[in-house]
């Protein structure tokens, strides 16, 4: 089996084909990884919060209450089917797919991602029902401070998305576009990585704990 | 078949490899998690350690992080992030945790 090609930043590399771009989006993403590491500490920061008021409930509704475990396993496999679409998305870019097959895969990610985000709010929203809302409990509030946090990740990724569709339309293909696309999939990459750490501790570690 | 084909091929394989392998550690957290329920430490233990699992694949075969040399860089900041993020949230819990049990709230 041949070797692969060295990597010079993480996520698919564009690679010969697109030599320029590829050289471009070298510098620029591990730039892009520096931010990501540094949203990783802001994330385990909320996440050492909750930890900590896991068992602050004030007598108000806590984790047996609020969490649907249904719904939760719903928006896992919908996020990590949107990782890989997006890492399919990236590879029609790398390998000079017929642009279609490229809109496609990254539309399929774009309605993932919305999906998603339906759920969730149909989740937060049926947990204020029961009583379930931030100001209850430093238990709530701590959920309230991560979980959404994490949403509103997901609902930057898709508004990137959309305007990295009209980006396409108006620009075409370029160098400076591709890099772009290459920083997407990786916060994307990125965004699902966090969701693991949010189903292990917040879901399954309060319904343990609390 | 040409080269680039066997390429894309092979990249293509290895991003489902990844997504198999996600699915499957997925699968098996929410099975134990319906058996066998979630109250008892042994089986919290297993769904982290599995969870930890998915986020070694997810890294490897999605953001291609491993200890090859052209990715190494990539690596000690991960590694170097991880270790601020340990501090911070052990540091926490365990100062936190330590405040609780003297100031006899409830045990941790």
């Amino acid at each position: 089996m041949r070797r692969a090609p060295p990597q010079s930043y993480p996520g698919i590399n564009l690679g010969q084909d697109h030599a320029s771009a590829d050289k471009f989006a070298e510098v620029v993403t591990f730039g892009f990884w520096v931010f990501l590491m540094s949203d990783l500490v802001y994330f385990g920061l909320m996440f050492a919060i909750y930890i900590t008021m896991i068992d602050a409930q004030a007598g108000g509704p806590g984790p047996h209450d609020l969490f649907d475990l249904k719904s939760i396993f719903a928006q896992t496999i919908i996020l990590l089917t949107s990782s890989l679409t997006v890492g399919l998305a990236m590879l029609a870019l790398k390998y000079n797919l017929p642009r279609v097959r490229i809109v496609f895969w990254f539309g399929v990610t774009l309605i993932l991602g919305l999906t998603f985000l339906v759920l969730e709010i149909r989740d937060f929203m049926a947990m204020a029902d029961k009583g379930g809302v931030p100001q209850r409990s430093g238990f709530l509030s701590a959920y309230y401070g991560l979980v959404p946090l994490h949403g509103l990740h997901v609902a930057a990724g898709c508004l990137w998305l959309i305007v990295l569709g009209i980006q396409l339309r108006i620009m075409g293909l370029t160098d400076l576009l591709m890099s772009r696309v290459v920083r997407l999939a990786l916060f994307w990459h990125f965004l699902d990585l966090i969701w693991i750490g949010i189903i292990t501790i917040v879901y399954f570690g309060g319904l343990s704990y609390g | 078949m040409d080269r680039r084909t066997e390429m894309h091929r092979r990249e293509r394989r290895r991003y489902v490899i990844g997504y198999g392998g996600s699915l499957l550690l997925t699968l098996i957290v929410f099975s134990i998690a319906h058996l066998f329920g979630i109250e008892t430490r042994d089986v919290y233990l297993a769904i982290g350690l599995l969870g930890l699992a998915q986020l070694i694949v997810q890294l490897v075969y999605f953001l291609h992080i491993d200890r090859r040399r052209s990715s190494r860089e990539d690596l000690d900041l991960i590694l170097f992030s991880t270790l601020v993020l340990l501090i911070i949230i052990l540091g926490t819990v365990w100062i936190l945790g330590n405040l609780a049990i003297r100031m006899h709230i409830h045990p941790m």
